[in-house]
């Protein structure tokens, strides 16, 4: 139940993201001096053009969720990616290896939990300058360590089973039996890490680009937003709301969609 | 006199689908030995749980009598159940490496059982598991209090369960299989030490086990379950003497119970296993194992007499094949 | 038991070791730092100037080996923007930050303890499954939208509390709620579990035919047993909370750790960037082997061993 409404409104959120272009009424980056702060149409003020209102500039709110629509979901599928490459290689070699490889990259895995993660990506962003390509990679070489944890245990739970035996005897090559035997039995546990990895990613692009130190302005990113509208929310709280609840409802349906997940298939989703 | 724990009719289901203890009578006298004997999965387990009232989430529990010591145990809340668990009903378990929680102390462990029912002090309730654990025959007892379960063995573990259960001098101890865990000679020494102890406290002893030989050497009266019901009630004398139920006949084959098989002669076993019964069964559960059964058994199943205290629950009236049975025993003599 | 320590302590040592080379890496091969320093006006001079002066001239391996002897003896640097030793510095603001994740800390324990307890409890019940619903939204909850929530709730509508700063203790309500809040979630989910698990078990069953209380079942045989993994989590908790008071105390205007990291994040500050992620690092690093020893404690078979 909860997982159906999760797929709708990722699948909602997606749709709104690849038809950004299209379907915003009107340009989200064009300021309307004449028509800044505007509350939405239902509340008091409101005006039926302007469905959520405008921001400071007189930008269309609505427009401007759709196109930040585009962003979280961009962060969060490049992230996962990106993270997951990185944890599942480190997770396979770790797990499958085992010895003092395994050992390395327990290690490895250690002291990435020890490096306080917003700060690092806080000041990465703030070095190598921001911008949408910076944030995606800070985030994807910070955010693996689930992976390669949860690839690492389940394939060493599944190393030790009859079928891989019985791979190694037929005398197939490691790469094959990594791929072919191993990979597609955690498949599934990696399913549910990723759907978790990107709610975290995304939550997280928020909070740099609340900081000030994600997605550079004008890119209309809900963090960003937030960030933005935050000085006017003593007097038009909905300023913040509008966004804030897009980004809560966008998480919510991703973690729904993972516990349905992982009910589904069985997997583990430990925290 | 009535007996001490008095269970008739009693019924356990875990879903609404299957029954898994369908109407068992059960009476044990003070200071007597009762075996609930059967096959694993027949109930057996679930009975003695469902009789202290500790049966899992979901078990559901029914009776037409349930009295210990005369007072009746259905109506009593969970507090009042707790006021009798421990004190003067007590349970050992089949699981002596993991029925000990890992975190305390054996001397915490028994402690409690002592301050929680009579309270007192911690100091008096330690001396009191003390002297108990020295009871059940383990050596350096006050080393032994400040251990902790990890540190003890399988058969140590038993004993330190044994010595719990009596902390409060319980009038009577179920035990659940206290003794497949162990080693053949562990197991020998736990059976001997509870018979001890019932001679010496006037313990009555629920002792549920598969193993016809602890019942031949440890029971006065014999309960014999199957697929949920008691199938044959006798004192431990008459059941081996004259067994009347197909089933008893069948698990008695399969065991090698010295002066009534003869040396080189087959062991039986019964064909398949014990069913799974669906609620609103009838008729005679063994009938699908059984040689013996015809179309009636799938009708209501009569309780015969054979002699006083003597009953079983089949279609076959007392004194069935005892001809056959003689006339195998010449024949082997011969 | 010892050899348990002393491998714990080994590898804390190599982590913090290796934090340290990531930290200093971090700063130097992300970009020039002089450019970073002098900003976006600065000339080609004024650029060659301000890397004489930082010592930025010399190679890295030299600055690399100078830092990290200096840091061993608790010379972390100067701030480029306060002209003050970075230590005094960090501080001068720890007691903030730290009450904040303290605070924080027993707020998430306070609400995920009796919740976890109590639905494992009532396994598959209604109330069960509320509770777990709490922590599926709070996972959702973007902190810094639900601390600023919450000032606007509090700070304005009701005016209980202050919308910002932490001159009295009563500044410090929102920022820790918001805070514990954000670690809620898991510590729930293992509290949960673990209970599960344990009340499921044998000695659970023992205890019950012993007679003991209700509360004395729970609270004490299956609590303790389902403690560990929680005291493991919570440590790692308070670790992600103090690195997390970057936004919260940026939301609430704290000038703790996290809101100095930010603002020499912003200004290009690097000695105190560099220094303020070591810290935290050194001291989740302690909170993990902390919560080891603490484990060693709780469970008899690793003291005992």
């Amino acid at each position: 139940m909860a997982g159906l409404l999760g797929v709708l409104i990722v699948a909602g959120v997606a749709l709104m993201a690849v038809l950004a272009p299209w379907i915003t009424p009107y340009d989200a980056f064009a300021q309307d001096l004449t028509m800044r702060m505007i509350p939405p149409a239902f509340m008091e003020g409101g005006r039926p053009d302007h469905l959520f209102g405008t921001d400071q500039l007189g930008r269309d709110y609505l427009s401007r969720l759709i196109y930040g629509a585009r962003i979280s979901m961009l962060i969060g599928v490049a992230t996962v990616i990106t993270s997951g490459l990185i944890g599942i290689t480190l997770g396979m070699l770790g797990g499958f290896i085992g010895g003092r490889v395994d050992m390395v990259v327990m290690f490895i895995i250690t002291c990435r939990l020890s490096i306080p993660l917003i700060l690092v990506a806080l000041a990465v962003v703030s070095l190598v300058g921001s911008s949408l390509t910076v944030v995606v990679m800070t985030l994807g070489l910070l955010l693996w360590e689930r992976f390669a944890v949860v690839t690492r245990t389940t394939v060493m739970q599944v190393r030790t089973l009859d079928y891989v035996a019985a791979a190694w005897a037929a005398g197939c090559s490691r790469t094959h039996i990594l791929l072919r035997e191993v990979l597609p039995n955690i498949v599934h546990h990696l399913v549910v890490v990723a759907t978790l990895e990107m709610a975290i990613a995304i939550l997280l692009e928020a909070a740099l680009s609340f900081l000030g130190l994600g997605v550079p302005p004008p890119l209309p990113s809900w963090g960003l937003m937030i960030s933005e509208a935050k000085d006017y929310m003593f007097f038009s709280p909905w300023v913040i709301m509008v966004p804030g609840i897009s980004l809560f409802v966008l998480v919510l349906g991703i973690n729904f969609m993972g516990d349905a997940l992982r009910d589904r298939l069985g997997a583990s989703r430990e925290a | 006199m009535s007996a001490l724990l008095e269970v008739e009719g009693l019924r356990v289901r875990f879903n609404s689908r299957a029954e898994a203890v369908r109407g068992v009578s059960i009476a044990v006298n003070k200071g007597e030995t009762h075996c609930l004997v059967g096959e694993s999965g027949c109930g057996k387990s679930v009975s003695s749980l469902a009789i202290m009232g500790l049966l899992a989430k979901g078990g559901q529990r029914t009776a037409d009598r349930l009295a210990f010591g005369g007072q009746d145990l259905r109506g009593l809340s969970e507090r009042a159940m707790s006021r009798l668990r421990g004190d003067r009903m007590a349970m050992i378990f089949q699981e002596p490496m993991t029925s000990l929680n890992p975190a305390y102390t054996i001397g915490s462990q028994m402690a409690e059982v002592l301050t929680r029912h009579r309270g007192g002090s911690r100091r008096a309730a330690l001396d009191r598991a003390a002297s108990l654990l020295g009871r059940v025959g383990i050596t350096a007892p006050g080393m032994r209090l400040a251990q902790y379960p990890h540190q003890l063995s399988g058969g140590l573990r038993q004993r330190v369960m044994i010595a719990m259960a009596l902390m409060c001098d319980p009038e009577l101890l179920i035990a659940d299989e206290p003794t497949t865990a162990l080693d053949v000679t562990v197991q020998a020494q736990i059976l001997r030490l509870l018979m001890e102890l019932q001679r010496e406290l006037g313990l009555a002893i629920l002792l549920i086990t598969h193993d016809l030989g602890i019942v031949a050497r440890m029971a006065d009266r014999v309960s014999v379950m199957y697929a949920g019901e008691v199938v044959e009630s006798a004192t431990a004398g008459a059941l081996f003497a004259a067994p009347s139920h197909p089933y008893t006949r069948g698990l008695l084959a399969c065991v090698p119970i010295p002066g009534t098989i003869a040396r080189g002669a087959a062991l039986g076993s019964i064909p398949g296993t014990v069913p799974r019964i669906a609620l609103g069964f009838q008729g005679c559960g063994f009938r699908d194992r059984c040689a013996l059964a015809d179309a009636s058994c799938a009708g209501a199943v009569p309780v015969q007499r054979r002699a006083a205290g003597h009953e079983y629950a089949c279609r076959l009236e007392p004194g069935w094949g005892e001809r056959a049975l003689g006339e195998r025993a010449l024949g082997e003599q011969a | 038991m010892l050899i348990f320590i002393a491998r714990r302590l080994l590898l804390a040592v190599l982590v913090t070791l290796t934090v340290l080379t990531a930290s200093f890496a971090l700063t130097r091969l992300s970009g020039d730092l002089a450019i970073s320093i002098a900003g976006p006006q600065a000339t080609s001079e004024d650029i060659e100037i301000i890397r004489k002066a930082y010592g930025l001239n010399r190679p890295v391996v030299v600055q690399f080996g100078d830092w990290v002897v200096s840091a061993a003896t608790g010379d972390l640097g100067r701030s480029y923007l306060y002209h003050e030793p970075v230590a005094r510095l960090i501080a001068a603001r720890m007691p903030t930050t730290l009450t904040l994740g303290l605070c924080g800390l027993v707020v998430a324990l306070g609400i995920a303890l009796p919740l976890g307890i109590l639905a494992a409890m009532r396994e598959g019940s209604l109330m069960d499954r509320g509770i777990m619903m709490v922590a599926v939204v709070g996972q959702a909850m973007p902190t810094f939208w639900l601390g600023l929530l919450l000032v606007i709730i509090f700070g304005l509508k009701l005016g209980w509390l202050p919308i910002s700063g932490a001159d009295e203790w009563d500044g410090f309500v929102l920022p820790a709620f918001v805070l514990g809040f954000s670690a809620v979630p898991a510590l729930m989910r293992l509290t949960r579990s673990g209970m599960v698990d344990a009340l499921a078990s044998d000695y659970i069953r023992t205890a019950r035919a012993k007679g003991l209380s209700r509360a004395a079942i729970v609270l004490k045989h299956a609590a303790r047993n389902a403690a560990m993994p929680v005291v493991a989590v919570a440590a790692v908790q308070l670790g992600f909370m103090l690195s997390g008071s970057v936004v919260i105390e940026g939301v609430f205007a704290l000038h703790g750790v996290g809101y100095l990291a930010w603002e020499s994040i912003s200004k290009n500050d690097f000695p105190v960037v560099q220094a303020v992620v070591l810290f935290l690092a050194v001291i989740y690093i302690a909170l993990t082997v902390l919560a080891d020893m603490l484990n060693a404690f709780l469970d008899p078979r690793l003291r005992t061993q």
